[in-house]
């Protein structure tokens, strides 16, 4: 069903930024950098040593550093003490202690990152990534590095290797692609959290990422949405879909007793297209019947802590939804569209702050959003007009931490299955891009792993060339124009990238875009 | 007793103490350090049986390998074949009498070397052709494809080579079997002196001794990856260990 009547406010800001976007789209011209063209087919580049050397996010000032836990800045003795934080990380890590020691250098892994693709630099290969890291740990460390460094490329912990850490270690959007295809497994979004947590702990921060964790414990979410801001928004999505449909779906916040506590990132509760995406799950819920709540106090799907690696703050922050899980007396925890949340969700809240013995055995804990919509379409408890998507051609782009770093529903592989069963129940166009570009080998977006930032624009940018390569043929064969994703991260780097290549921002959504659209509010009421 | 057995007799000694010691050392590690969060590259079985499966695919048909770039697999596996061929025809210098496998094994084992060497040979080319492999090659791993490429090869001329060239005879493997047999039932027979025989020799307690500090240790490493290894079990079994054991999480 498309959405009639006047535009509101937040839709008429957003269409001023596209036009914006569309037609003062000569800044790519005046960037200091190229966009990548796009090719036929996919071209494996030859090496350009250096090219994105100069590629920085900005650094951590002291008060961001202070929210986290770690040093202002630089640290005296910062050598001495990074190698020896590696050490302790590489004693607690068996895939550290695996991974530092296993690689045989034979190149499968050298054309899979992304990054890599997009970029030439040759320090964007998994294995050369993982190797500035391996150089430093075989120095001191290993026999091999200790006595023969100049054999086996080891190297003391110096400035240089500190500069291509920060610059190298922030061009890995942990993805785990290149674990796909290692034939040991390794995978180097570990060595890359390792990494940064060691440049954390000697007082070189990402200011990105550990001033987003700083809003989380002090506001509770990533934008730093307050609660009074945070009720104002949800009450202008009740009305607006009031207006829309005629229906009062309702999205609560704080509500005691309720069955389920919907924790979603904190992009969905305003951003386009994330918005439309909340809308479909209230929508979802309030078919169904099923009450439920968000909370100000765990109003944060996203995880930076595991971007920077850091146990400690893991633990801080996931405990605050056991917090709010145990307070507002829920039975089932929910999981919005988000990719490496869902990956922190569903692979370690057990583990950090389980056993989720107080809700109900009956679900899965958590549960993914698309688990909960799936299983009611399967049931016949929505009412569904796939005719409300005709003018949309669909693909979708199966984010990297819900397809190498976790599951939906109950076989391996759920997770590529049940988004696009759910899809096909709302739509009639559907196509999926190249094989080797979807489920377990799809391509990051670009822009995963804490690299969200306008500081490394050029990264994002050239770091989605494979993806819009694929996309661009689904777009010429099948004139695809809405591109589903699950993941606020996903959605963000999209619509700011893809204009670049000239596509419309508009093509990116919800996959509950797209459920919303098709739901058939008023027939159960 | 001659020095040359003295010596060889030490040194193989020595190389099976520095390999065994140091991979044994290597897998106490592995098995002792904690995993701490559930990192399997999905999707993974949900299962045990199902990872005993996965796992038997990866380290018999190098499955991930095949599915990335087919041309390093076809020389990897190529080589990794051959030489698990070679390894067992082998066995007939430690064993009396020869077990039956490694006597049906006996006929292939032999050219199996052809296809260690050809596996190798490809293996090495990538590292000058490639200019991605040439860039993350080191002089350590020029050395130890040298080395595998320089054993193959010596074996060969032994078994192949013309005879008259480097050494006046082919080398009395019966006699290489009685030294062998001498070093594990502590009765020490003397080993013949031909050049090639010394040289293949020399050069695999070389490759046992550098085993456990080097790249090598990828064969016992890839059993204990966690991103292979582990059980997708995350939501139905709780997982804790090393630091997020340290504490219980807090709850109110």
């Amino acid at each position: 069903m498309l959405r009639a009547g006047p535009p509101r406010k937040r839709r008429a800001a957003n269409s001023l930024f596209c036009y914006w976007n569309h037609n003062f789209r000569g800044l790519k011209n005046v960037a200091d950098f190229e966009i990548p063209a796009l090719k036929e087919y996919p071209v494996i580049p030859l090496i350009q040593v250096g090219s994105m050397a100069h590629s920085k996010p900005f650094v951590a000032k002291p008060d961001h550093q202070d929210a986290v836990g770690f040093p202002h800045e630089l640290v005296d003795n910062w050598e001495e003490k990074a190698v020896k934080k590696l050490g302790e990380l590489v004693q607690g890590s068996r895939a550290l202690q695996v991974f530092l020691d296993a690689c045989v250098k034979c190149g499968a892994c050298t054309d899979k990152c992304h990054y890599y693709l997009g970029t030439s630099d040759p320090k964007n290969m998994p294995v050369a990534r993982q190797d500035l890291l391996r150089q430093v740990y075989r120095r001191y460390y290993t026999f091999a590095g200790k006595y023969f460094p100049w054999l086996v490329g080891a190297r003391d912990m110096d400035k240089e290797v500190l500069d291509d850490w920060y610059s190298y270690f922030h061009q890995c959007s942990q993805c785990r692609r290149c674990s796909v295809f290692c034939p040991y497994g390794i995978d180097t979004a570990e060595i890359s959290m390792a990494a940064r947590e060691v440049m954390d702990s000697v007082g070189l921060g990402q200011k990105y990422c550990n001033e987003i964790l700083g809003k989380v414990y002090t506001i509770g979410n990533n934008l730093g949405l307050p609660e009074p801001a945070l009720r104002n928004t949800l009450e202008g999505l009740e009305e607006e879909v009031k207006e829309d449909t005629g229906v009062d779906v309702r999205f609560p916040l704080d509500e005691k007793g309720a069955d389920v506590l919907l924790v979603t990132p904190s992009a969905d509760f305003f951003a386009e297209p994330h918005v439309d995406g909340l809308i479909g799950y209230g929508k979802v819920f309030h078919q169904a019947g099923i009450s439920w709540t968000m909370s100000s106090y765990a109003s944060e799907a996203g995880n930076f802590s595991m971007f920077i690696g850091s146990g400690a703050n893991l633990k801080k922050t996931t405990r605050r939804i056991r917090e709010a899980a145990l307070d507002l007396g829920v039975k089932r925890l929910v999981v919005g569209e988000c990719g490496h949340a869902w990956r922190v969700a569903y692979s370690f809240w057990n583990t950090l702050i389980g056993p989720f013995d107080f809700l109900d055995p009956k679900y899965p804990a958590p549960q993914h959003i698309c688990e909960v919509t799936h299983d009611l379409i399967q049931r016949g408890a929505l009412t569904l007009d796939k005719e409300a998507n005709d003018h949309r051609i669909i693909t979708f782009h199966d984010s990297c931490n819900v397809a190498r770093a976790s599951r939906m529903g109950n076989m391996p592989g759920g997770q590529f299955v049940i988004p696009r069963e759910i899809i096909k129940s709302v739509a009639n166009h559907f196509h999926d891009m190249a094989p080797d570009t979807i489920h377990e080998s799809t391509y990051c977006c670009g822009g995963g792993g804490g690299l969200l930032t306008d500081d490394l624009i050029e990264l994002r940018i050239k770091g989605a060339l494979p993806r819009v390569e694929a996309l661009k043929q689904v777009v010429d064969e099948h004139g695809v124009n809405f591109m589903a994703a699950i993941c606020a991260i996903c959605k963000s780097q999209f619509t700011k990238v893809i204009p670049y290549y000239d596509f419309p921002m508009e093509m990116i959504g919800s996959l509950h875009q797209l459920v919303s659209s098709a739901i058939q509010l008023k027939t159960k009421e | 007793m001659s020095a040359l057995t003295i010596t060889y007799a030490l040194l193989f000694y020595a190389a099976t103490a520095i390999l065994a010691i140091g991979v044994f050392r290597k897998i106490f590690i592995y098995a002792r350090t904690p995993a701490p969060l559930l990192i399997p590259t999905t999707p993974a079985p949900t299962t045990a049986t199902g990872v005993v499966w996965r796992m038997f695919k990866e380290v018999t048909v190098f499955e991930s390998l095949f599915k990335s770039n087919k041309w390093i697999w076809i020389f990897g596996w190529m080589f990794h074949l051959a030489l698990f061929l070679v390894l067992l025809r082998h066995l007939r210098y430690f064993t009396e009498p020869v077990w039956t496998v490694v006597a049906l094994v006996q006929p292939y084992g032999k050219y199996a070397a052809f296809a260690m060497v050809a596996g190798l040979l490809g293996l090495w080319a990538r590292r000058f052709v490639v200019d991605r492999v040439r860039y993350i090659t080191n002089l350590s791993d020029h050395l130890m494809l040298l080395l595998l490429l320089a054993i193959g090869v010596s074996g060969i001329l032994m078994k192949f080579g013309i005879v008259g060239i480097v050494d006046p005879a082919h080398t009395d493997i019966v006699a290489v079997k009685a030294f062998f047999l001498g070093l594990m039932y502590f009765d020490w027979q003397p080993l013949p002196a031909d050049t090639v025989l010394v040289i293949h020799l020399t050069l695999v307690a070389v490759l046992m001794i550098v085993f456990p500090v080097s790249k090598l240790l990828h064969a016992p490493g890839v059993f204990f990856s966690p991103s292979r290894n582990q059980v997708d079990s995350a939501r139905e079994k709780r997982h804790v260990a090393g630091w997020t054991a340290a504490e219980t999480p807090g709850s109110k």
